[in-house]
């Protein structure tokens, strides 16, 4: 046998990732001037000579923002710096009118800590750190393209950006998109950003290596942008392992660059750097003063965090018997995990109000485009609705029509049941009634059940149940037939 | 102390700042800054292990403002202040991404 081996034989590799997240702070002003902080306003209405960057005007920093982010680094297990301050990045390009960003360089407010994923594993932080976010460029498309020109929208321009800078320490595409998870979940119990990655509130980079497997080499490393989703991170690592691997295969060399993810044609491509040299000659920034932390203010901003996802996970674990899987569903928000809470400390009934709440009032929010935050339903309608169910008041199905109507108009169930005459029947003598036509109107299947099929049975209280509109109480339908037809 | 000379790559600071020197005037800064650099320098003689580093003159710390929203600028006078603007937008030369 002849075989040859070397070249022919496929190295293994695995891939050594960091990711980079940028997160826009849900604060009420910009990070150092008064303009409104917000989405979706008309191009260039938020703007002032400050954000603008127009001589003699000077930024002060909104102490809101420093608060967030220390914040998030507490509950993230970083150290806060003692003494902090902001640096100037300078760069030509008209996203920023000052021809710089204020950002922070050497001394960030955070430094340290982890992103702890479901399964336990910590993905270590290198660095938070506050900036401005930049403004927005409309590049060509049409008569403008033709016009070679690039139109500015300032208005996101110096709005409170907070960057967390994660260690190489993710080993997978999935890896990433469960540390993305657990980090939006995190934010969002926290309440520092609204975290929707659509609107650009937060946003990823990627960074991603190959080494041969088992080895602690250090390939080179490619930066990938333009990431608009959860999905589309894993899905551009997944496209960029597997380009670096055809790479190396051929017996070439990955050559260090930044790529940007096309989502459409499912692949990443060279970008054109915005300042080939990356020389972005940082200095203290003149007109920023130095903040200094002291501890009382830490402790304060330390005691004001909330019960964390994994915590609260952990928590519902134990007091609840819930699933582990129920469990993560519930904590991965935090106003699903109130809901849910506050569900229960009016019924009682935590598996009842985790199936509703993960079942028909998740199917009922989506059908009408609705969160449970937009949603009026009162977490009280709900336990009402389940006690009602549990007490025999209405049927399961007619309950499922009740919920929906609660999530949609936020009204009290009992109303409801009432109005649509929605109470599930008990009353023997009308149990006794619907069954009576029902094999009235049913001869060949009741004919066919006195021969042995047990199926028609079913069938039988199908057509009871769908006589009494899904009202009347299936146990007593089923003895009441049973009885009938001996 | 060295005293060797310092290199420095004018071609590149310019770039960086996006000035088009001519040579003249590229070796002219080249040597103001070598003269700037040595004056520099002294600084090494001195032993600063024991001074904070410090990234302001200034006694002040803390200088924050509350999360309060002011008036912004009206579109047409913010975008009048510029050089060329189109619709609601400030206008520049076309970049590439």
């Amino acid at each position: 046998m002849t075989r040859v081996l070397g070249a022919a034989q496929a190295v293994a590799y695995e891939p050594v990732i960091g990711l980079e997240v940028h997160v826009e702070l849900a604060t009420e002003s910009k990070m150092f001037c008064g303009c409104r902080n917000r989405f979706g306003a008309e191009p260039n209405t938020l703007v002032c000579p400050v954000c603008l960057g127009l001589p003699g005007s000077l930024p002060v920093v909104n102490r809101r923002a420093v608060e967030l982010v220390c914040k998030t680094g507490l509950a993230l297990g970083c150290s806060i710096a003692h003494v902090s301050k902001f640096d100037r990045k300078n760069y030509f390009y008209p996203d920023m009118p000052k021809n710089y960003q204020i950002s922070q360089y050497d001394m960030p407010l955070a430094t340290g800590g982890a992103v702890t994923l479901p399964s336990g594993k910590r993905i270590r932080l290198t660095r938070i750190h506050l900036e401005e976010d930049t403004g927005k460029n409309i590049h060509g498309g049409g008569a403008m393209a033709a016009a070679s020109a690039t139109l500015v929208d300032y208005n996101r321009a110096g709005v409170p950006l907070m960057e967390i800078v994660s260690q190489p320490d993710l080993t997978s595409p999935d890896e990433a998109g469960e540390y993305l998870a657990a980090l939006k979940a995190v934010l969002s119990y926290l309440g520092v950003s609204d975290v929707k990655m659509h609107e650009g509130s937060l946003r990823c980079d990627a960074n991603v290596s190959l080494r041969p497997v088992g080895t602690q080499d250090v390939g080179t490393k490619i930066e990938i942008k333009n990431m608009n989703s959860f999905r589309s991170v894993v899905r551009a690592l997944q496209y960029e392992i597997q380009r670096q691997t055809d790479v190396l295969r051929a017996g070439e060399r990955v050559v260090q660059e930044t790529r940007t993810w096309d989502e459409e044609r499912g692949l990443t491509y060279a970008t054109r750097s915005k300042e080939q040299a990356h020389d972005y000659r940082y200095f203290p920034d003149p007109d920023l003063v130095p903040l200094h932390l002291d501890d009382e203010i830490v402790a304060a901003w330390r005691a004001e965090l909330p019960e964390l996802p994994l915590a609260k996970r952990d928590r519902f674990l134990a007091a609840y018997g819930l699933s582990r899987y129920e469990a993560d569903l519930l904590t991965g928000e935090r106003t699903t995990a109130e809901f849910f809470e506050a569900v229960v400390a009016h019924c009682g009934e935590p598996k009842a109000a985790a199936n509703w709440l993960l079942g028909d009032v998740r199917r009922a929010l989506d059908k009408h485009g609705l969160t449970l935050d937009a949603t009026r339903m009162r977490p009280e309608h709900l336990a009402t609705l389940i006690c009602q169910v549990r007490d025999g008041v209405v049927s399961g199905r007619a309950a499922k029509e009740v919920c929906e109507i609660l999530v949609r108009d936020g009204r009290h169930p009992a109303e409801v049941v009432a109005e649509r005459n929605l109470a599930q029947v008990s009353d023997r003598v009308a149990i006794e009634a619907l069954v009576g036509e029902v094999i009235a109107a049913n001869p060949e299947s009741v004919a066919a059940y006195r021969t042995g099929k047990a199926k028609a049975f079913e069938f039988l209280v199908g057509q009871a149940m769908k006589a009494s509109r899904g009202r009347a109480n299936v146990e007593l339908v089923r003895t009441a037939l049973r009885a009938r037809l001996g | 102390m060295s005293n060797k000379p310092i290199d420095m790559d004018i071609a590149h600071v310019a770039k960086l700042a996006r000035l088009a020197l001519t040579d003249d005037e590229a070796a002219q800064f080249a040597a103001q800054f070598a003269h700037l650099f040595t004056y520099i320098r002294q600084l090494q003689e001195l032993d600063v292990d024991t001074i904070p580093a410090t990234a302001q003159v200034i006694p002040l710390r803390n200088v924050m403002r509350d999360d309060i929203v002011t008036p912004s600028l009206e579109r047409d006078a913010a975008l009048g202040n510029a050089p060329d603007w189109e619709g609601p937008y400030f206008r520049t030369p076309r970049i590439l991404e």
